[in-house]
C-alpha cells in the first residue's frame, strides 16, 4: 500500500515498493495559480535529493522543483505537455510530475507525514 | 517551491471588498494589491476581453499642476520642459500618453496628461503616474516647476479602470454621453451620486474607460459598478497579461532610466512640433535616434516552445551571439502561449528575424513579430 511524504517546499512523494511518484501538492497548486507549463526531468537521469529536477510555471511565476529524495527518473507524465493545467485539477493525482526509483530509503524519514504537511501549511496560511 | 513570505504595506480604500470577493493579495509597489480573485488570472484575463472587468488602480499617483493665473499655456510649457509630448496644443477634454525623461533621454516614469473639459479648470493638468515612481516624479517635477505653476500631488481622489467590450454599455447606464467618447478624451460625469472624471483609456487594449474618482467614494462608485452583472473585479495578474498582448509598456520593466522612448518605439508619442522645436529634457539623446535609429528596440518575441521567457532571459542571434534581453514575459491566454517583449540589437530587431531565447540555459526558437500580439479595440 502506497505511503505519502511531503517536503518543505511542497512537493509530495507516494511511496509505493522501491517507486516514488513526485508531485506538487493542491496547496502548492493553489498558490500558484494556473499552471501554464511543466517541464519534467529527462528519463534516466539520476538526483540526489535537494537537486533542481523540474520546473512549474504558472501566468505569475516559474517554480523550480526539487528532488525530495534522491533517486533515478523512470517516468515522467507525459500529459502535463498537453495539459499543464491537469495540476490545478488534480495535482495529488493524476498530475503526477514524474516517478523515481529510490536510492536510499531513510532519506524518507526527513520528510514530513500528510498530518504534519497540513500543519505546516495551515499556518502558512 | 519557495513562497513569499509578507511584509506590511499601504492599501487602498477597496481592500477589505477585494479581501471579501476572495481577492488573493500580493504586495505591489508598496501597497497590498489584489492579484487575483476566485476564478483565477486566466479566467479574469478572458472575462475582460469579453465583458468588462474592474480594476483598482488606486496605488497609482494622481497629481495636478496649476498655473496660479489660469493659463493653459503656462501650465503646459512648465510640464513640456520635463516630458516629449505636445502639451500646449493638448484640447480640452483629452489626454496624451507620455513619458518624464532624463537628462540623458533616459525614461524616469510613464504618465498620461489631462486637460479638463471644464474652462473653470483652465491652467489645471492632472497627471496619472506609476505607483512605484510617484514620489521621486513628485520631487523631480516640483524641482523644475517656475514660479506661478505648482505640483499638488492628490491623495483625496484615486484612480479605477474599466476595461473591455461591454464597458462602454456599462457606464452609459450612469451617463449616455459616455457611449460617444472618443479614445484619449475626458468627460465630467455623475456615478451613484458623485462626480467623476472619466476619460476612454487603458491598459488593457480593449476599449474601456479610467475613472478618476473621490477617494472617499470609491467604495461607492466601486461596488455600484461591480453590481452590473457584465463586471467582474479583476487582478493585477490579468492586468499584466492584457496589457503584455497589447504591446503595453510595464515601467521597471519595458522601461527604465536608461531607455529612450525611441528604443521603446514610443516615438508615436513625440508630437511632430517637439521632434522640430526639442526643448524637453533628454532631447539632444531623444532627437539623434529619431534622426538616425536608436542602438537597439523594443520589440515582441515569440516561441513555438511552451517554457515562458521570463524578464532577463537572453536573446541570442542564430549564430549564438548575445544581442539583447526580454524585458516582460508571461503567458497569453488570448494568445493561448507565451508572449515576451524586450530589446534588442537594432540589426537584429527587423520582425520575421530568427532569434534563440535562453530559458533556464536551453536554446528556444523564437522570431521577432510585431507588436501588439493582440489587436487593440480602441474607439477611435
Amino acid at each position: 500500500m502506497a505511503q505519502d511524504y511531503f517536503s518543505k517546499d511542497h512537493e509530495y512523494a507516494r511511496v509505493d515498493g522501491g517507486i516514488a511518484t513526485i508531485g506538487i501538492t493542491m496547496y502548492a497548486q493553489r498558490q500558484l495559480g494556473d499552471v501554464v507549463y511543466v517541464e519534467v526531468p529527462e528519463l534516466g537521469r539520476k538526483v540526489s535529493a535537494g537537486e533542481v529536477i523540474a520546473v512549474v510555471e504558472s501566468v505569475k511565476t516559474a517554480s523550480e522543483i526539487y528532488a525530495p529524495i534522491a533517486g533515478e527518473v523512470l517516468e515522467v507524465n507525459s500529459d502535463l505537455e498537453d495539459n499543464p493545467a491537469l495540476v490545478n485539477d488534480d495535482a495529488e493525482g493524476s498530475a503526477w510530475f514524474f516517478k523515481l526509483k529510490i536510492a536510499d530509503p531513510d532519506q524518507l524519514s526527513l520528510l514530513m507525514s500528510r498530518t504534519d504537511y497540513d500543519k505546516l501549511t495551515l499556518e502558512n496560511s | 517551491m519557495v513562497m513569499a513570505t509578507k511584509v506590511s504595506l499601504k492599501r487602498t480604500p477597496l481592500y477589505h471588498a477585494h479581501v471579501s470577493s476572495g481577492a488573493k493579495i500580493m504586495p505591489f509597489a508598496g501597497y497590498e494589491m489584489p492579484l487575483h480573485y476566485h476564478g483565477g488570472i486566466i479566467e479574469e484575463h478572458n472575462w475582460t476581453r469579453k465583458n468588462a472587468g474592474l480594476f483598482d488602480v488606486g496605488h497609482m499617483g494622481v497629481a495636478r499642476i496649476l498655473d496660479k493665473s489660469g493659463s493653459h499655456d503656462r501650465a503646459a510649457q512648465a510640464i513640456e520642459k520635463l516630458v516629449p509630448a505636445d502639451i500646449q496644443e493638448l484640447p480640452p477634454g483629452f489626454q496624451r500618453y507620455t513619458q518624464l525623461t532624463n537628462t540623458d533621454g533616459g525614461i524616469l516614469d510613464d504618465l498620461i496628461i489631462s486637460r479638463s473639459p471644464d474652462r473653470k479648470h483652465e491652467g489645471m493638468l492632472t497627471l496619472v503616474l506609476n505607483a512605484a515612481r510617484k514620489n521621486l516624479d513628485y520631487a523631480h517635477i516640483d524641482s523644475y516647476l517656475p514660479t506661478g505653476v505648482k505640483l499638488q500631488p492628490l491623495s483625496d481622489f484615486m484612480l479605477l479602470a474599466l476595461q473591455g467590450p461591454a464597458a462602454s454599455d456599462v457606464i452609459k447606464s450612469y451617463d449616455i454621453r459616455a457611449d460617444s467618447m472618443r479614445f484619449m478624451s475626458v468627460a465630467t460625469i455623475t456615478i451613484a451620486g458623485t462626480q467623476i472624471q472619466l476619460s476612454r483609456s487603458g491598459y488593457t487594449g480593449e476599449d474601456g474607460f479610467e475613472l478618476l474618482v473621490p477617494t472617499e467614494k470609491a467604495i461607492e462608485i466601486w461596488e455600484s459598478i461591480s453590481s452590473d452583472p457584465r463586471v467582474k473585479p479583476i487582478g493585477l495578474g490579468a492586468r499584466n497579461c492584457l496589457r503584455l498582448e497589447a504591446g503595453l509598456c510595464l515601467y521597471g520593466h519595458d522601461l527604465d532610466e536608461t531607455t529612450s522612448p525611441v528604443e521603446a518605439c514610443l516615438t508615436w508619442s513625440i508630437q511632430k512640433t517637439r521632434r522640430q522645436k526639442g526643448g524637453f529634457l533628454g532631447e539632444r539623446r531623444i532627437l539623434d535616434e529619431i534622426r538616425v535609429g536608436p542602438q537597439r528596440k523594443r520589440v515582441g518575441l515569440m516561441s513555438s516552445h511552451q517554457a515562458l521567457a521570463r524578464e532577463g532571459t537572453p536573446i541570442h542571434d542564430v549564430s549564438g551571439k548575445l544581442r539583447g534581453s526580454v524585458t516582460s514575459g508571461s503567458y497569453g491566454p488570448t494568445v493561448a502561449g507565451p508572449v515576451a517583449m524586450g530589446y534588442i540589437q537594432a540589426c537584429n530587431s527587423e520582425v520575421g528575424t530568427d532569434v534563440f531565447l535562453m530559458i533556464r540555459g536551453k536554446a528556444c526558437a523564437a522570431k521577432v513579430v510585431a507588436l501588439p500580439f493582440v489587436h487593440h479595440h480602441y474607439k477611435r
